[in-house]
């Protein structure tokens, strides 16, 4: 599903304070495959998932995503396979806008933005059936603007708008890192459930070994820009968490 | 009593740009300075056509389309050649003054035994009342428009585009595209209200346009306040408060006037108006 052929990135090229956070990755990650990154801060894991969603360019290297190549394919243009949880709440989704307005682009990320007014009552329901399933009362404040709510609400919102279209690929950047550990679990349990239910195939980037132990069926060290271990399901199942603890030490 | 229907006249002419400055805001979050070029322009255009016998209604589309090259220039000099909206929007502004000076021949043309759009049309045997029906009629034509645009799925990907550009990327927006299709509508909507005001007034001057975005600002400004402070969710009442606001600051200034303040300094009292607008909700926010 996502291909990544020998992808450097280098920022601050040529220049003193020159950095390169991708040192010739090669990745292969097949369809349905939820895979999480760990590694410490400056490893390469943001820049590497920003290379898939296209946020940043590549120096060098090829990325092939459900078959066709999109090195050189602009972010927005990206959206028709990919959806992103950011790290920070703001960043998914409008404060100014309504619920219901945030869900309807969600709706329409694959397809034109055309001259019609798509809110109506057939979609207010939709999107309601769907908030519900969340259990947080969201569902019946659709008019409410995106702003009045909490990081952990906007998050979980975040979560339900990347299926509202189409999507094959779930990009998750520390999707839990500006969250309470509360919230932080019903984050990644509906992460989890909406990655099987819609058989997606998902990137988790995260700081905490615990989730990264707990979720996934593929799990990846990064460290200065290199991918340092790989584990693949069965020996990821094996792997158990002090064992974790003892790669960063 | 006149005089202030004439304040209420200005206002509701220059509601066109008010609502293109509320959509400016929207997606930019910053001022767009082109308004001063692009409001002149449309009234430069206007008297000249006019004075050419030009049917009234003939001109509409070509101010329109007048008013969306110069927010496209503005757009495409801020996206495309990555200069900072306010420094485009100024340059765009500045370069206008050239243009529309050059079209118009000379820095004054006055509007003199020809048909506008208030002369042609007669709904009530007293001009003021004739005027004021006629604008209203028009800018609730605008808003309507407008405020359809905006409820589309297309505007609400503009609405979102200056409130949370990374998650408009994400969606499947070209940032840059709507940035630019989102100054061009602003535009022109500036640019009719050249035309109207140019109408209204019977004359069109070179510096007419001088620190109008500020007028336009203002009308926002208080529109944004009085949103927040009713909680208006709708975006056809948000347009309606903008146009209030544009009203209500033609009012306050028309009172200034009346109080016996010099009309020289008539800037001066707009500028300190637009910043007590501004200063006063944060002065509540420190209770």
């Amino acid at each position: 599903m996502i291909e990544l052929q020998h992808i450097s990135k280098v920022f601050n090229k040529g220049k003193v304070n020159e950095v390169i956070a991708l040192n010739d990755v090669s990745l292969t990650i097949q369809k349905e495959e939820f895979v999480v990154v760990v590694g410490s801060n400056g490893s390469g894991k943001t820049t590497l998932l920003n290379i898939i969603s296209g946020a940043e360019r590549t120096s060098g290297g090829k990325i092939m995503v459900a078959d066709s190549e999109v090195t050189r394919l602009a972010e927005y243009k990206r959206s028709k396979w990919i959806a992103r949880v950011f790290q920070n709440p703001l960043s998914g989704t409008a404060s100014d806008l309504s619920i219901l307005d945030n869900f309807r682009l969600a709706a329409i990320r694959t397809t034109n933005k055309k001259l019609t007014i798509g809110v109506n009552e057939a979609f207010k329901k939709q999107v309601k059936d769907k908030i519900a399933v969340l259990g947080m009362g969201l569902e019946n404040k659709l008019e409410q603007s995106m702003g009045a709510l909490s990081g952990g609400q906007r998050q979980a919102l975040t979560l339900l708008m990347s299926i509202m279209d189409e999507t094959q690929i779930l990009l998750l950047d520390e999707p839990t890192a500006a969250l309470d550990p509360r919230s932080a679990a019903v984050i990644m349990q509906t992460a989890n459930n909406l990655i099987q239910q819609y058989k997606l195939t998902a990137l988790l980037i995260t700081h905490n070994l615990k989730e990264a132990y707990q979720y996934g069926n593929r799990l990846i060290q990064m460290s200065e820009g290199k991918i340092i271990r790989d584990l693949q399901s069965p020996e990821k199942k094996a792997l158990r968490l002090p064992e974790m603890y003892e790669w960063f030490n | 009593m006149e005089f202030y229907l004439t304040a209420l006249i200005l206002g509701l002419c220059l509601s066109a740009m008010a609502l293109g400055i509320f959509i400016s805001m929207k997606i930019f979050n910053i001022p767009d300075i082109t308004t001063d070029g692009s409001y002149t322009l449309g009234a430069v255009i206007t008297a000249i056509l006019l004075t050419a016998h030009w049917n009234a209604a003939a001109i509409i589309p070509l101010v329109l389309l007048c008013g969306a090259i110069a927010g496209t220039l503005t757009g495409f000099i801020h996206t495309r050649l990555k200069i900072e909206a306010l420094l485009a929007g100024i340059l765009v502004m500045t370069a206008l003054y050239s243009i529309n000076l050059t079209i118009l021949g000379r820095s004054n043309v006055p509007l003199l035994d020809v048909s506008t759009l208030f002369s042609s049309i007669h709904l009530f045997s007293v001009p003021v009342y004739n005027n004021v029906s006629i604008v209203l009629i028009f800018i609730t034509v605008i808003t309507l428009l407008v405020g359809y645009v905006l409820r589309t799925d297309f505007g609400i990907a503009m609405r979102a585009t200056g409130n949370s550009p990374s998650m408009t990327r994400a969606l499947g927006i070209n940032n840059n595209k709507m940035k630019i299709i989102g100054l061009a509508i602003a535009n022109s909507l500036t640019a009719l209200s050249g035309y109207l005001v140019c109408q209204f007034q019977n004359f069109t001057d070179i510096n007419m346009g001088i620190g109008i975005v500020i007028t336009g600002l203002g009308s926002v400004l208080i529109g944004e306040s009085l949103i927040k402070w009713w909680n208006i969710r709708s975006i056809v009442w948000s347009l309606v408060i903008v146009i209030f606001g544009s009203i209500l600051f033609q009012l306050v200034l028309a009172f200034t006037l009346s109080i016996g303040v010099d009309p020289n300094l008539l800037k001066l009292v707009t500028a300190s108006f637009v910043l007590l607008i501004v200063i006063i909700p944060r002065l509540k926010k420190h209770d």
